[in-house]
């Protein structure tokens, strides 16, 4: 884009929420819920979580005072835009008894537009991950389309690195480059003041409506110098780039055996996954004879995931770790031509044990004395 | 669930959506097995397919599952699948009757290599069940014979109860055009056949390893020991051909279920070329 960068004060933020909304999109974008920051509609500028960050460990997230008022002072929670994207529940028809047979309908394609708020570049990455899922495939999911279509996407440069991120390892962040149609980065304290790039012209046309100064090269280095210093204070970091042919070539190695008897199988890594994908249906009846087909995110770290006839293909909790991180790391690259791990690190943050799939990788590798913890 | 406030529109052009299809035929086979002949049940013909493929069979309130089409691909006027009754579903299914509705999703998935086969020996090895999604494949070719070399059709079933569509075979075996046997697991006073397992048959196949083109399908495990037993009778690895079984939901590569490594069995398989699989079939609860 030939656009220049513009500077807004967070006058200039409330600005762009309310013409966002004037546009007629849902705004969409991180608040503060059950002490966390959780995704969810953002009607003013208030709120956003002003003053809020996080702390994140292997198994701990704690919300905590900044001693600024930074409104994006935080790293990712435990939701990931795919909740939107790819609903957690959906209906995918109705059949109701019509004479003789059945008369099966959906319901009407949904006219919301959202238009996403302080999307992560992590997260940019895992949209497109999803995007190659859903749209690319040869069979296109008309459900995400529909919801996906037009989603106006706002991205923040992170300033802060949380402590179970690894986004530079995956080569996924922390700035933003492409897949935005705005990108903003946060200068807090006084002013509190914003840059702004815009990455689309529908992003350009919505910024030349904002009260704004034009940015000078002294803003540009200050906001260089933010993602640098978060390149530089990633919490884990993982070697990646032999990661496929590392875990494919040691499907039987013994510690497989050793993060099974720390997995509980819970599957919370896989719904805070920003690119986890899959699903089951379930039927639902009434006393009428109609019948409902839902769609619901499924994990394979169920028995039931693999069941077929006879029982499960993957009855132990040691295979379906195995399944889960080897399709993430490894076989995710033949089917999709990209890692399906952006190291946003909320698997590690979530993980009711503290599993850490960088650690996993490193004992696998054998390169980290005592098990490796991954950490710089 | 959010409240079903939207109003229900007309279903097109979703791939997750079923078409509802009559039963018109219903044929008992052995035990708890049904093969059922699909029809229309509108105006618009039903869908082709290419053997080895697979739909899915809706029945409501119940639930979906993938069945194999086990009919023959020349005849577009109807849709024959074999089911057999092993959870709520396939039980479901295999209760239907004659002018029942169901719903059905496309056939899908990859086919047999029959353009491949065409000048070349031909292997079909069953294992139980395996045999419904290969029946097609013979169909073709015993309608095709002369486009063949050596044929060979070897088949294993569990016991002389568990044999499918037996008459059939009763009759295949009279041709002289083609080497059949059939073995069974475990024997009862009825058999006057060969019993042990498939692979044992294998030495003796009278086909020309290296213009040999072999199809086998049963139960994983047999797979294994069949596809690496052709593999030693000398016929390459990549003239075996195997259709591997996962749990399916989607059967359009979205779901997640039939991962295994770099596959998605719904979409790229289930016919799979052995030396693609060979490795990952040999990798326990992958």
């Amino acid at each position: 884009m030939s656009h220049q960068p513009v500077v807004v004060g967070r006058d200039g933020l409330a600005a762009l929420i309310a013409a966002l909304h004037s546009d007629g999109f849902r705004v969409l974008g991180p608040t503060v819920r059950d002490d966390a920051i959780v995704y969810d509609d953002v009607v003013t500028v208030d709120d956003l979580p002003a003053g809020w960050t996080d702390e994140q460990d292997g198994g701990r997230y704690r919300l905590k005072r900044r001693a600024d008022n930074a409104l994006f002072g935080y790293a990712v929670g435990p939701h990931a835009w795919k909740r939107f994207l790819h609903q957690p529940l959906l209906r995918l028809w109705r059949a109701e008894p019509d004479g003789t047979g059945m008369q099966v309908a959906t319901d009407a394609k949904p006219t919301e537009r959202f238009a996403f708020l302080a999307v992560r570049s992590c997260e940019l990455h895992a949209i497109a991950i999803q995007d190659r899922v859903f749209l690319q495939g040869p069979y296109v999911d008309p459900h995400y389309q529909a919801r996906r279509d037009g989603a106006f996407i706002v991205a923040v440069n992170c300033g802060e690195a949380g402590g179970t991120c690894f986004c530079v390892s995956m080569n996924t962040g922390p700035k933003a480059a492409t897949g935005y149609d705005l990108a903003l980065t946060e200068f807090p304290g006084e002013p509190h003041e914003f840059l702004l790039e815009a990455g689309t012209e529908r992003g350009a046309a919505l910024l030349a409506r904002l009260p704004q100064r034009p940015s000078t090269p002294a803003d540009a280095e200050r906001a260089d110098a933010v993602v640098a210093k978060t390149a530089g204070n990633m919490g884990r970091h993982m070697r990646s780039d032999d990661v496929p042919d590392l875990l494919l070539d040691n499907l039987e190695h013994k510690r497989w055996d050793d993060v099974a008897a720390r997995c509980l199988s819970c599957g919370n890594c896989t719904q805070v996954c920003p690119t986890c994908f899959c699903t089951a249906v379930t039927d639902a009846n009434d006393l009428s004879g109609a019948t409902e087909r839902t769609r619901r995110w499924d994990s394979c770290f169920s028995q039931n995931f693999s069941y077929i006839h006879g029982g499960a293909v993957r009855p132990s909790p040691r295979s379906r770790y195995r399944q889960w991180m080897t399709h993430k790391l490894a076989s995710w690259v033949e089917q999709f031509g990209t890692s399906g791990c952006v190291g946003c690190g909320r698997c590690i943050t979530w993980c009711p044990v503290g599993i850490d799939i960088t650690e996993e990788v490193s004992a696998i590798r054998g390169d980290a004395p005592g098990g490796g913890h991954g950490r710089a | 669930m959010p409240a079903i406030t939207e109003p229900l529109a007309p279903a097109e052009g979703d791939p997750m959506l079923p078409r509802i299809v009559r039963v018109g035929k219903r044929a008992r086979d052995h035990n708890g097995t049904v093969t059922l002949t699909l029809e229309s049940a509108d105006e618009m013909p039903l869908p082709t397919f290419r053997p080895g493929q697979f739909t899915m069979l809706y029945v409501f309130g119940v639930g979906e599952i993938p069945v194999s089409i086990s009919g023959d691909a020349a005849d577009e006027t109807c849709l024959v699948q074999t089911v057999r009754a092993v959870g709520a579903v396939s039980q479901a299914v295999t209760e239907l009757q004659p002018g029942d509705t169901l719903g059905l999703r496309r056939p899908f998935g990859t086919a047999w290599p029959l353009e491949d086969l065409n000048g070349r020996d031909v292997v079909i090895v069953a294992g139980g069940l395996g045999l419904a999604p290969l029946r097609s494949v013979i169909y073709h070719v015993l309608a095709n014979r002369a486009r063949f070399g050596n044929v060979a059709l070897l088949y294993g079933a569990r016991n002389p109860a568990d044999i499918l569509f037996r008459s059939q075979l009763e009759m295949w075996r009279k041709r002289l055009d083609v080497q059949l046997d059939v073995m069974v697991d475990h024997a009862d006073s009825s058999w006057h056949g060969r019993v042990g397992a498939v692979t044992l048959l294998l030495p003796r196949l009278a086909v020309d390893a290296a213009r040999a083109t072999a199809l086998v399908c049963g139960p994983e495990v047999m797979m294994r020991f069949v596809a690496a037993g052709l593999s030693d009778t000398g016929i390459p690895d990549s003239s075996i051909w195997v259709s591997l079984e996962r749990n399916m939901e989607c059967a359009i590569g979205l779901c997640g279920h039939c991962q295994v490594e770099g596959l998605f069995v719904c979409k790229d398989g289930p016919v799979l070329r052995y030396d693609r699989v060979r490795r990952l079939m040999g990798v326990k609860e992958l």
